[in-house]
């Protein structure tokens, strides 16, 4: 029995280019060209860059809000059920729910939690870890981390197709056009 | 117009500045990305070690094994072999707790508020500065962990379920402690970490050791500098600066409270959280000069850390320094006007002509009167003088507190209970056992990570050029 080729037996196509105005007139080109399944890499973040890629917002701020939020109530609940319903003491009629004693923990647990929901939520919003991905196929993308400047179409893109996707990338870039193998 | 203007190599453009020359630039001309790239993630990825590092190295480590036969014999014996006593309960323990937080709210302020304030200068000092943060702190923590008398329920310290019905004491500021610090190290941990993940991704792709490789690689969770990934992680870290700030600042602020939150003299007073957390960015900006001095001379790295980011530091050393002088003065100036017997006592009477007075004279001339000298700039360019100053403000700081703590415990209320306190070599042998266990752990990092933040350099090259054009 013969097995079934993927859909997709590749991942897509890459460019190369060497400066950050060029990748960034190039996202633009591209997002104009009709794509949507496309994406660009560089070794620092470029301002403008996950605009052009369509990208515009992430829900992360609402995230460390609700962080927040949780840890603002869990340290003050926790306290609060401590002082009043778990272990009262009576100390001179001084009040159980004695809140602005409460204040510095509850101040120290909202930014615990927000921080780690910044960065986990970070983290999971963008997928990582994922130690694999098409891209590291190519062996030029090394330079990704260093000073090279990549667009990848992918081939899920519905504007796809094998052989103008390549002409129009080799004329958006002059150093090289490469296949992704998935 | 323009030659007759002092324009530096990097062409700055003299309207902005008001017709004043620009100031030096924060990256020396002549890099690209290929070129921070490689000479930063270089120190990291070459195979030989530095003799320098050895020796370093070494060093530190003998300390630290120090550290552990200290803390070893304290767990085994007790308390009773520091120079601890009635009333002064509180000595080298505490003074060092408070010395290493406040050495780590450096690292928070060049990462955290100096992002915030959009200073480019922070770009090449605040990966180490971070690094010794959380350095700094695993110090401190070292220290409220052992001081208690039963060290081996330290976790009790903690609100968990437990079959005792016990909980910690909310209301008392050594509870805030336990959650401000807890907090504050968990936070530098993550934001320091969550800053490595692009520069890691750079190691995985350059280094040739395989080990290495899968090891970098590992830790970089697969980044791939995706513009997505990109933003998310700006947002991200904006975000963590944003909490870091207030952060830091709290966490000095309820060390502050260990003792305004007291009634002694000499300890209750409302000037503490400020005039505690400008101290702490004081010596924290100290130790980062000891540190970055040594290190951008012996790396080669003047080309990244430069002569203006020296001389920005010493001046927000000095202007920290005036924050604590100011404070120095208040505490006296209360001190009289209350006419309250006890606080002049222990303000005036017994700091400037008590037992301890001598260490108190040296303290303000450490921290008042020497810094006075970085208001001149000859002073701020002299590399080896402004090492020096950064030492002895180091010294200053650890006095400062040495001062507020057993000073103020010494001679409290009743006469009947004034007593002398000296140090034991266990005091000693535990405080230089936690500098070399910051030393050990300040060398693994230089040798195994990239003390330069890789990206940022880039990003601040670019808008180094584009300011050129």
């Amino acid at each position: 029995m013969k097995l079934e080729k993927p859909k997709h037996a590749t991942y897509g196509l890459m460019a190369e280019f060497h400066t950050p105005e060029e990748l960034l007139e190039a996202a633009k080109r591209t997002y104009a060209e009709g794509y949507r399944r496309f994406n660009a890499y560089s070794p620092y973040p470029i301002h403008g860059l996950s605009e052009a890629c369509g990208f515009t917002s992430t829900r992360l701020p609402l995230i460390v809000l609700i962080g927040g939020l949780v840890g603002c109530l869990g340290g003050f609940g926790l306290q609060y059920w401590g002082s009043v319903s778990y272990y009262p003491m009576n100390i001179g009629g001084k009040p159980l729910n004695s809140w602005p004693a409460f204040i510095p923990i509850t101040f120290e647990c909202t930014v615990l939690v927000a921080a780690f929901a910044a960065v986990l939520g970070m983290l999971a919003l963008n997928g990582l870890p994922m130690p694999y991905h098409p891209v590291f196929n190519v062996p030029e993308f090394t330079q990704a981390s260093r000073d090279k400047f990549f667009l990848a179409i992918e081939a899920r893109d519905p504007k796809y197709d094998a052989a103008r996707t390549r002409e129009y990338l080799k004329n958006l870039s002059q150093y090289g056009v490469y296949d992704v193998d998935r | 117009m323009a030659d007759q203007q002092n324009i530096p190599a990097s062409g700055g453009h003299p309207q902005e500045y008001g017709g004043l020359p620009a100031p030096p630039p924060l990256i020396e001309p002549g890099h690209t990305f290929a070129s921070v790239t490689d000479k930063i993630s270089a120190i990291v990825l070459k195979k030989s070690t530095p003799k320098g590092w050895i020796v370093g190295f070494a060093i530190a480590f003998v300390l630290t094994m120090m550290l552990f036969v200290a803390l070893g014999n304290l767990v085994i014996t007790g308390i009773g072999i520091w120079g601890n006593n009635i009333p002064v309960g509180w000595a080298f323990d505490i003074i060092n707790f408070v010395w290493w937080i406040g050495i780590g709210h450096a690292g928070t302020l060049i990462s955290a508020i100096l992002l915030l304030f959009r200073q480019q200068w922070r770009t090449s000092i605040n990966r180490f500065a971070e690094a010794m943060t959380l350095f700094a702190v695993a110090c401190a923590l070292i220290y409220p962990a052992i001081h208690i008398g039963r060290p081996w329920v330290f976790f009790w310290l903690f609100p968990y379920p437990n079959t005792m019905g016990l909980l910690p004491q909310f209301r008392s500021p050594l509870m805030w402690d336990v959650f401000a610090v807890s907090t504050y190290g968990a936070v530098s941990l993550m934001f320091w970490f969550v800053g490595l993940i692009p520069d890691l991704a750079t190691l995985r792709d350059r280094a040739k050791n395989i080990f290495f490789k899968k090891l970098y690689g590992f830790l970089a969770m697969g980044w791939r500098g995706s513009a997505r990934h990109w933003h998310r992680y700006e947002v991200a870290y904006l975000l963590l600066a944003g909490l870091a700030t207030p952060l830091v600042i709290s966490v000095h602020t309820v060390v502050s409270f260990d003792f305004a939150v007291s009634i002694l003299p000499g300890w209750n007073a409302t000037i503490f959280p400020p005039y505690f957390v400008a101290g702490a960015i004081f010596s924290g900006f100290a130790m980062v000069l000891t540190l970055s001095i040594p290190i951008r001379k012996f790396y080669g790295l003047e080309d990244f850390i430069t002569q203006r980011h020296l001389d920005n530091m010493a001046r927000v050393m000095l202007a920290t320094g005036l924050i604590v002088a100011y404070g120095y003065m208040m505490e006296t100036f209360m001190a009289w006007y209350s006419a309250n017997p006890y606080e002049k006592f222990a303000i005036q009477t017994n700091r400037f002509t008590g037992p301890y007075a001598p260490l108190y004279w040296l303290l303000i001339a450490c921290n008042v009167l020497l810094p006075q000298l970085l208001w001149f700039r000859r002073f701020r360019e002299n590399t080896l003088a402004l090492w020096v100053m950064s030492l002895i403000i180091n010294v200053g700081m650890w006095l400062e507190r040495f001062v507020i703590i057993v000073v103020t415990l010494t001679r409290d209320f009743l006469p009947s209970a004034w007593r002398m306190y000296s140090p034991t070599r266990w005091d000693f042998a535990t405080f230089f056992g936690t500098i070399g266990l910051f030393l050990a752990l300040l060398f693994l990092f230089l040798r195994f990570l990239p003390l330069i933040s890789i990206f940022e350099m880039r990003a601040l090259l670019k808008e180094t050029e584009e300011k050129q054009d």
